[in-house]
Order: structure tokens, then C-alpha cells, then sequence
């Protein structure tokens, strides 16, 4: 009999133990490497193309002043900035799949970027506000949807069907009122919500970094956390509930957090596309492993981000194309892939 | 036949679990009021009644998967509600009747999650738990299956793939909620004769909700039948298995009768002629 798993027990004298699902833990080396390899290249790519070795060099504070510029103060941002809301996106798209049990619950399916959207274009259509207040007009937008979501979905429990559904419900109302925001728009204000609306990297600095890096510095530990409790929970509420997990509570925790995650990373970046939908999806193929996946998720999201922004800025020059067209693009082709393989596998 | 002196006599002894008074409501529809239960100790308690009659309901009431609207489920001494859940789960688990095996899970690693409410953080995989894992898969016969997916496997084979979860959980007691539904006869058999040995060799108490009245009479030590959320009858199958109480509980005429292999009562429904005259004669 060929062995399947290749989890393993790490064990102290003291009664100590960790399991490591080895396979798992090579997926999330391999795409740490991938996405920074992804940001050192995103980093030399544009009108000044630094060579790899010397974007290393000024990133460890051993380059030229004028390297130095454009590495930490242009180019280094744009990429902490994928990295966390790729980061960000896979992580909120692992925690709703997972807990509504569907792979189509994630965020984009169920409006949260649609909602961040329209928080974005009241102030850009109605308010013309600054960049700054656009991302917190996105902000409220999702967490609105969010709370939307969870008051009308929440019956005893969340049910992946009525989560999904009445995600769609919402997603449709937010994007007519998006369409009526665009027609009240003058031209200016529409070209510059269009911009917002496809997802883009352009233009994000130290500002925009911080509060995201802070933000994922509580969650992110605070998902893990619960991680244990999020597998249980697979299994339907009831034996989680019978083997001793709080099941409300772990789940209130997850989908708050994972609202959070998803809104604040689309305040940053605008609603890039699919990335929250496939990152759990092939982070899972990698693994082989059963569970939520959190951990390979949340790499595969930021390996996916910065590698779609550098590609392309790579094929079309700096700026041309908005990322979410590239996630959006790989993201739909995916998806059917995804649906044609397994329709093949006798599922769905 | 409903809880006699006897039975309210017992409810001041120290069995371990038991639900005094409880008040049983889904939203607004109450199922059952003021009931109470006793399960005795190193019982095989199997609750049996008619369709709607509130067994479910009771078994997750018992679980602490239902608070109750009223009263107070007791374990071991205290309200089963204001435990810690890891330590209810260390004492009391349950088999429920709805359970997703999650996509891609092994046979092991599904076994192996009950042993969830023993560890923690920076303890999630000891020794102990490896062993107990292995036995609970030896004394359910799916030891050779371990590697193998559970979405693989015939529905006898998954069921009992459950019931090695559950007692990974090592718990002393065990409930069970309707175990046998869509199994086959064998593997309903195969299910109980499981059942019936876990709780003669380790001693455990377990409680099951059964649809089949002869699978009840046979297995169970103490069967408690339950109408319209109500006890209308408790003890041994064979001191309370009666025609009468048949007829009192489920409405149906029979006969009842030795089993012919283990003595206990079997039941055996009055023919369909029978049934009518009966019928034309009440009206």
C-alpha cells in the first residue's frame, strides 16, 4: 500500500508536539522563493531596469543613491504592497471557502469587492476625494458588505449555499449602483474610477504599506490561531461541536477577519480580480492536502500578485496594464480549467 | 407505564449524565417539555419512538448540541452547558447523524481529528495520540483501510470509519444518532454488533437513537420510548416490550414474541386484515 500522507510529528522530551505536513511546508518554501524572486524581478522591471543583483545590493542598504531612490523609496513599496494584499486576498479567500465549504464562497463571488467598489466610487463620483479618502471610502464599502452579508446569510450557522447566494444577491445590488455612480460621472472621475475598478499596484508608497503590514500582523496570527478549529469544522458543525471546538465563536473570529483582510487589501489595491478565488484553490492542488490550507494560501496569493504585476509591466511597460486585468485573465482561465477537470473527475 | 416512583427515585443517584426538566425547542416549535432522562451508567441505552417524537432532539440535548429552553442537562454534577467544550468533549462524544468527510481526507488523518479536544497549540501530535488512533482503527476493523480516501468507501465502511473517530475521542460515553440509517441489513448488523461490543468489552456507556424497535430490543440494555416528547416507558427490552406498549407508542398492532436467537422480544406487526378489522370495529 502506497502511503499518502506526508505529515509528520515533531515531538520534545518536554510533551511537546508539532505535526508538519512535509509537502506542505516545501509548497510554502517554494512559493515564499517564488514571490520574492517575482518582487526582486518586479523591482528592476520599468524605464530604469536595475539588474537583480544590484536590486539585492541597494535592498541590503549597499547601493547608489540614486539606486537607492528608486528601489526603497518608488519601486520597493509597490511590491511590500502586492505581496500583502496578494497575502491578504489568498488568506480571506482560503477563510470563506473553507467556511462556507464552497469554493465559490470567496469575496469576489459574494460582492465584498463589488461593495469595496462602491465605497470607492461614492467618494471618487460623488465627493471627489483624495486617493487617501478613496481607500477609506473602499474600506467602509467592504466592511459594510461584509456586515451585509453575514446579517442576511447568518441562520443558525452559515450555510455554503445561502452564503453563496445571498453573496450573489448582494454582489448584483452593489454592481448596479456602481453602474449608476459611472453614468453620473464626468469623464475625468469615470477614467479614474475605471483605474480603481480593474486593480492596480501604480503609485503605492510607504503609506499604503504600513497600515496594511500592521493589520496582517494582528490577523494573520490571530487566523492561525483558530486554524485547528477551522479543520474541525470541515466536518460539519455538529462533530465540531461534539470534539469540543466553540463552534460560533471560531467562526465569528474567521469571517471577520477574513472580511477585514479582504476589504482592507482592496482599499490598498482596488478589487483584483479572482486572485482570493484561486489562490486556495491551487495552493490545495499543491499541497494534496484536505483543510482550509491557510498558510500555503496566503503564499500562493502574494507569489500570484507580484508575478501578474511583473508580468505585466514586463509585456505591455510600466503602468500600461492594471494588474487585475492579468489575475483577471489567468484567474477565468483557471477557473475553467478547474470546472472542465473536474467535471472530467465525475464531480460537480 | 409513564416514569414510575421507581425511576424519579434513581434520578438522585450519581449516573453521569441525565437532563432534568428540559424544555426542547427548535425556534418556536417545541418538541418537548418538562422531560427527563436518566442514563444509567455503563448502559446501552437505545431511545426509540415514532417519527417527530423528539429522540433526535433529546440525543442533542444530551450532547449540549441543543440548549434547552428549560431545565438543565447534567454531567457528571454540573450543567453540561457552563463546561469547558474541550473537557465535555474529553467525557461525552458524539456520532452525528450529519457529517461531511472533507474532500481528499485518508482514512487516517479523518480518525486521527478526534483526538482533537486532547490537544492544543503545542501539543498536537503525541505519542498517545498516534496509538490511540491506531487502536481505534484496529477495533473498528479499518485498520487496512488507513490510507485509503474516505470518499473511496462503501457506506458501511465509512460509518464505521466514524465510529473509529469517535472513540479516538476516548470518551466514556458515547451517543449515537441513528447509526444504522442507509445501511444495509448486514451492515447494520456489522454497525451494532460494533456497538454492542465497545460497550461490553471497555465498559463505555453508550446512548443510540435507533429507528428499527427489534435492532433496539436486541442490543439495548435499557431502552427508553419516547411519544410526543414524552417517556411513556423505561427499563430492560424485555421487562417493557409489550403489545401494548407497541401500540401506545407507535400506533401499530402486533404481536410481540421471543426473538428466536436471543430471547429478547421481537415485534411483529398484526397483518394488514387484522389492522382493518380492527379499524372497522372502532369505528
Amino acid at each position: 500500500m502506497k502511503t499518502r500522507s506526508t505529515t509528520r510529528a515533531v515531538r520534545t522530551p518536554g510533551g511537546l508536539s508539532l505535526r508538519l505536513d512535509l509537502r506542505a511546508l516545501l509548497v510554502v518554501v517554494l512559493l515564499l522563493a517564488a514571490a520574492c524572486a517575482a518582487g526582486v524581478a518586479l523591482i528592476g522591471t520599468g524605464d530604469a531596469k536595475i539588474p537583480a543583483a544590484d536590486v539585492l545590493r541597494t535592498l541590503a542598504g549597499n547601493g547608489n543613491a540614486y539606486q537607492d531612490f528608486i528601489v526603497n523609496e518608488l519601486r520597493l513599496p509597490r511590491v511590500l504592497v502586492g505581496l500583502l494584499v496578494g497575502g491578504s486576498l489568498g488568506l480571506g479567500g482560503a477563510l470563506f471557502q473553507s467556511v462556507s465549504r464552497n469554493p465559490l464562497g470567496s469575496p469576489d463571488v459574494l460582492g465584498l469587492s463589488q461593495g469595496s467598489t462602491a465605497g470607492a466610487l461614492v467618494v471618487i463620483v460623488l465627493l471627489s476625494g483624495t486617493s487617501t479618502q478613496v481607500t477609506a471610502g473602499a474600506l467602509i464599502g467592504g466592511l459594510v458588505t461584509g456586515l451585509a452579508i453575514y446579517l442576511l446569510a447568518w441562520k443558525q450557522g452559515v450555510h455554503g449555499y445561502r452564503l453563496v447566494l445571498v453573496g450573489i444577491g448582494v454582489s448584483a445590488v452593489a454592481t448596479a449602483v456602481n453602474g449608476y455612480l459611472l453614468t453620473k460621472a464626468d469623464l475625468v472621475d469615470a477614467a479614474r474610477a475605471v483605474v480603481w475598478m480593474t486593480g492596480s499596484l501604480g503609485g503605492r508608497d510607504w503609506d499604503q504599506v504600513w497600515p496594511l503590514l500592521a493589520l496582517c500582523a494582528v490577523l494573520v496570527p490571530l487566523v492561525l490561531v483558530h486554524a485547528r478549529g477551522l479543520r474541525m469544522l470541515e466536518m460539519g458543525d455538529d462533530v465540531a461541536n461534539a470534539l469540543g471546538v466553540r463552534v460560533q465563536r471560531v467562526r465569528l473570529v474567521l469571517m471577520v477577519s477574513a472580511v477585514l483582510l479582504t476589504a482592507a487589501a482592496t482599499a490598498a489595491a482596488g478589487p483584483v480580480s479572482f486572485v482570493a478565488l484561486t489562490a486556495p484553490q491551487l495552493a490545495r492542488r499543491l499541497t494534496r492536502s484536505p483543510g482550509p490550507n491557510l498558510v500555503p494560501s496566503l503564499c500562493m496569493g502574494a507569489a500570484l500578485l507580484v508575478a501578474a504585476d511583473w508580468a505585466s509591466q514586463r509585456a505591455f511597460g510600466a503602468d500600461q496594464l492594471p494588474v487585475g486585468v492579468v489575475t483577471g485573465v489567468l484567474g477565468g482561465v483557471y477557473l475553467l480549467w478547474l470546472l472542465v477537470t473536474e467535471r472530467r473527475a465525475g464531480r460537480i | 407505564m409513564r416514569a414510575t416512583p421507581e425511576s424519579d427515585s434513581k434520578r438522585s443517584t450519581v449516573n453521569r449524565l441525565s437532563a432534568e426538566n428540559v424544555t426542547l425547542a427548535y425556534d418556536q416549535r417545541v418538541i418537548a417539555e418538562q422531560l427527563s432522562v436518566e442514563i444509567p451508567d455503563n448502559s446501552f441505552t437505545v431511545i426509540v419512538g415514532p417519527n417527530a417524537c423528539g429522540k433526535s432532539t433529546l440525543l442533542r440535548a444530551l450532547s449540549r448540541m441543543l440548549r434547552p429552553g428549560g431545565g438543565r442537562v447534567l454531567l457528571d454534577g454540573q450543567v453540561i452547558q457552563s463546561m469547558p467544550a474541550k473537557k465535555v468533549a474529553r467525557t461525552l462524544g458524539l456520532l452525528p447523524q450529519s457529517s461531511i468527510a472533507p474532500d481528499g481526507i485518508t482514512v487516517a488523518d479523518l480518525v486521527g481529528r478526534g483526538r482533537y479536544p486532547h490537544q492544543g497549540l503545542l501539543r498536537q501530535w503525541s505519542a498517545q495520540d498516534e496509538r490511540v488512533v491506531s487502536e481505534s482503527m484496529r477495533r473498528t476493523g479499518v485498520a487496512e483501510l488507513a490510507e485509503r480516501y474516505v470518499d473511496e468507501l462503501s457506506g458501511g465502511q465509512r460509518q464505521r470509519v466514524w465510529i473509529a473517530m469517535a472513540l479516538a475521542q476516548q470518551t466514556p460515553l458515547l451517543l449515537l444518532d441513528e447509526p444504522t440509517t442507509y445501511l444495509d441489513i448486514q451492515h447494520q448488523i456489522d454497525v451494532l454488533d460494533l456497538c454492542a461490543e465497545l460497550h461490553e468489552t471497555q465498559g463505555r456507556t453508550l446512548v443510540a437513537v435507533l429507528h428499527d424497535l427489534n435492532h433496539a430490543a436486541r442490543y439495548a440494555t435499557h431502552l427508553i420510548a419516547l411519544r410526543d416528547g414524552r417517556v411513556i416507558a423505561e427499563g430492560a427490552p424485555n421487562d417493557i416490550v409489550t403489545a401494548e406498549l407497541v401500540e401506545q407508542v407507535f400506533g401499530l398492532r402486533c404481536q410481540v414474541i421471543d426473538d428466536p436467537e436471543t430471547g429478547t422480544p421481537l415485534v411483529v406487526p398484526a397483518a394488514r386484515k387484522a389492522r382493518a378489522e380492527r379499524i372497522t370495529a372502532a369505528s
